[in-house]
């Protein structure tokens, strides 16, 4: 397996009895994702009865249908509670959420924000995509204020969230954030989430032409490629920027990098201090 | 990125995978695909590939392959992929999908 890359490794680890082409929409990131994280744990030379993907529901819920990896395709929102369960059963897995932005900080947002607080050692994939992609196009969490939406046909009046943020508040080992658009970067910070004790969190910024960028002035999905390239940046130069000219241009880096112990790790050596006292 | 690797590579397309979105057209930076009229990605200008790698990393549909040439290839080089329809091989997805109906 040394000398294959690139597509033909994919193809190494995609189910192929699925329907192929996959169902993601022409120009949607998501297919992106799939072949980066494919790429990550070739990289790091796991064996696929080591990965255990779990999705939850919406567009990102059908990667893990595609992957030849244990793989659960769960509740709305409840992936994470899944993913916890496996991790506490069997701490060896390496436990891979993949979900989208409705459904880890909408439906499922007391779960990221508790997962992060237990700091379970499981990598969550947040694949944000600023919109309900699956269900019509209503507007999510992440939806930029202003931005037009089936439901919110005059602009979005809400804030959004900043998943980033969110998750070091809330005390989560890892936290970087990525696009569809800078994959080499991508893959090692999904390597290096996967390998980082604790709850490690990747959120990637993917385009969704078919409900988000059609509403708001992309005329193609390479549109929404060049908007990815110019607004995504590093955060030291995102910071350098002075607050008002920032725009719609987006932080990018690994935020947050520490190695305190996973939840797992903690009860499995809790349990063999009671063993051992007994 | 020296004018040395060109021609070097092979670029294929598994058409029956491709959606046509476009990406790998517009961000190549030898111009070595095109949307034909079908809105369907194809090689046009394969000996101008520098192998950087962007477009199979960047096809959503893992559609795009790009592989160095075999020595013996290199004078018959012109002729451009898309021999097989899907990657799994053109006779195997007929018969996924008659059995799938």
């Amino acid at each position: 397996m040394a000398d294959i890359k690139g597509t033909q490794l994919i193809h190494e680890y995609l189910r192929h009895n699925k329907k192929f082409p996959h169902v993601f929409c022409s120009g949607c990131g998501h297919g992106i994702v799939l072949g980066s994280l494919i790429r990550s744990i070739h990289g790091l030379g796991l064996s696929k009865d080591d990965v255990c993907i779990v999705a939850g529901i919406g567009c990102s819920g059908r990667l893990a249908a595609y992957v030849d990896f244990n793989t659960v395709h769960t509740c709305h929102g409840r992936a994470l509670t899944f993913a916890t369960g496996i991790k506490m059963a069997k701490p060896g897995m390496h436990v891979i959420v993949v979900m989208g932005d409705g459904d880890s900080m909408a439906i499922g947002g007391n779960h990221l924000i508790h997962a992060a607080r237990r700091n379970i050692g499981v990598t969550a994939l947040i694949l944000n995509n600023n919109i309900y992609g699956m269900t019509g196009g209503q507007c999510s969490p992440t939806t930029p204020a202003g931005a037009n939406t089936q439901t919110t046909p005059m602009g979005q009046m809400e804030q959004s969230f900043d998943c980033a943020k969110l998750c070091t508040a809330a005390g989560a080992n890892y936290v970087a954030r990525g696009s569809v658009f800078h994959v080499k970067r991508l893959d090692s910070m999904i390597m290096e989430g996967i390998m980082n004790p604790g709850f490690g969190v990747v959120e990637i910024m993917t385009p969704c032409f078919t409900q988000y960028g059609r509403k708001n002035g992309f005329k193609s999905p390479v549109d929404m490629f060049h908007a990815l390239k110019k607004n995504v940046i590093q955060s030291d130069r995102f910071d350098a920027i002075p607050e008002e000219e920032r725009g719609e241009k987006v932080p990018s880096g690994v935020f947050v990098k520490k190695d305190t112990p996973g939840l797992e790790e903690k009860f499995y050596e809790m349990a063999a201090r009671c063993q051992g006292g007994s | 990125m020296s004018a040395k690797s060109k021609g070097k590579s092979r670029v294929t397309i598994f058409p029956d995978w491709c959606k046509g979105c476009g990406i790998c057209a517009a961000f190549c930076p030898a111009k070595v695909m095109e949307l034909n009229d079908q809105g369907k990605a194809v090689v046009v200008r394969e000996e101008e590939c520098i192998n950087c790698g962007f477009c199979e990393l960047h096809c959503p549909d893992f559609a795009i392959m790009v592989q160095p040439k075999v020595d013996s290839e290199i004078p018959a080089g012109s002729k451009s992929g898309q021999v097989n329809a899907s990657p799994t091989g053109s006779v195997e997805s007929e018969k996924s999908i008659k059995e799938k109906g």
